[in-house]
């Protein structure tokens, strides 16, 4: 049973598109989960994401027009405006050769 | 090392180029150097702040304390260059006439001088902090790797202060009689690209979510992720994606730049430059 309810959890965390409430995403060992993140096009959503790591990163992307610093041990919400469907890269500034990830507007 | 300075670079382009353009605007005045010194400094001891106390400014009004703070100082900067540009449209004239043998009316700049230090101490605080968060997440993690990272850091700087070298001098090879013109235009630009830079800070913090739509697309032309790019987005306010608030608000500020010049020049009837022919 647990392991059903924790399926069914994992499936609505893998399938944001869905939720109207803020999308979850992590930042541990300078590297995002999910780093691919489904987003309905011409629709405004809100990502909250979460620092684990000990120093503060920057939420970066030119695509998104989005930069947000996120303190080391700390979480932030990044309102990403209505997109048209495409893919928009973003990266952790200040650890980008690992922290990449894309929003996809579908 | 070479992604360090690179990154530092990136950063420090902005307030690169408008130190640059602060310089050549008050070329001339007297004891200009102090007051950008003053800015300069000012900005790196806020932009230590800034970075020392990321966390508590970000979870101000609801997590967007950091949003409305960059839009708050970049409204700051845009007013401060406004006041300058007026203030110039009314008493450059005769200064540039002066300036050669009247001391006075030189020393007079002091008073826009300050709101240039100002907008220098606004641009080196806001990407300042993001180098100084930067820096102090290389530096903690120790290691000689780390040392090298610094060094890159060092020379990203130097790098950015080579961008105001090269933006004074070539500023500085326009005709004297021009210089004023072009910068006060150079400064309505930067202004209005603040303006509409700000909005989408605000925009970002999840207010005045109005026209958001992107209404045009040139990313394929020039990306604002390129160096050329970039250094547009700071002069001009290029972007390559803007939403309709926007373009709304960088037309707003350059109408109302150049109508409070028009209004301050016809306060300053041109008599004392004819007196000085």
């Amino acid at each position: 049973m647990m392991r059903l309810l924790f399926i069914c959890f994992a499936l609505l965390a893998a399938s944001p598109a869905l939720a109207d409430g803020p999308i979850a995403l992590l930042l541990k060992d300078h590297k995002f989960t999910p780093s691919q993140i489904h987003v309905k096009a011409n629709t405004p959503v809100v990502i909250h994401m979460t620092n684990a790591d000990a120093t503060a990163e920057e939420f970066d992307s030119t695509a998104l027009k989005v930069e947000k610093v996120v303190a080391g041990n700390d979480s932030g919400d990044v309102h990403i405006r209505p997109l048209s469907p495409g893919k928009y890269p973003f990266m952790g500034e200040y650890h980008s050769d690992t922290a990449q990830g894309v929003v996809i507007a579908q | 090392m070479l992604a360090t300075l690179l990154i530092v670079f990136r950063e420090v382009i902005e307030a690169g180029l408008i130190v640059g353009i602060v310089l050549a605007a008050t070329k001339g005045v007297a004891r200009r150097g102090l007051w950008v010194g003053y800015g300069i400094a000012a900005g790196v001891l806020g932009a230590c702040l800034v970075a020392g106390f990321a966390g508590e400014i970000a979870s101000l009004f609801a997590g967007s304390g950091q949003e409305f703070f960059d839009a708050a100082i970049l409204l700051l900067a845009v007013a401060m260059l406004t006041w300058h540009n007026v203030w110039m449209a009314g008493h450059g004239r005769a200064m540039a006439q002066e300036m050669k043998g009247v001391g006075a009316a030189v020393s007079k700049g002091e008073r826009p001088l300050a709101a240039l230090a100002i907008v220098v101490g606004v641009a080196v605080l806001r990407e300042g902090s993001e180098i100084v968060l930067f820096l102090y997440g290389i530096a903690s993690q120790g290691g000689t790797s780390s040392a090298a990272m610094l060094l890159g850091g060092a020379l990203g700087l130097a790098a950015g202060a080579a961008v105001t070298v090269l933006m004074y001098f070539g500023l500085l090879a326009i005709p004297a009689g021009r210089l004023f013109s072009v910068t006060s235009w150079l400064i309505t630009l930067l202004a209005a690209g603040m303006a509409a830079q700000a909005i989408l800070f605000i925009q970002q913090g999840g207010y005045l979510e109005y026209l958001t739509g992107t209404l045009w697309d040139t990313s394929w032309l020039l990306s604002q992720d390129s160096i050329a790019g970039r250094l547009l987005h700071t002069l001009i306010g290029y972007n390559d994606t803007p939403n309709g608030l926007q373009i709304i608000a960088y037309l707003a500020t350059i109408v109302t730049v150049m109508g409070l010049m028009r209004w301050e020049r016809a306060r300053h009837p041109r008599r004392r430059l004819a007196a000085a022919e």
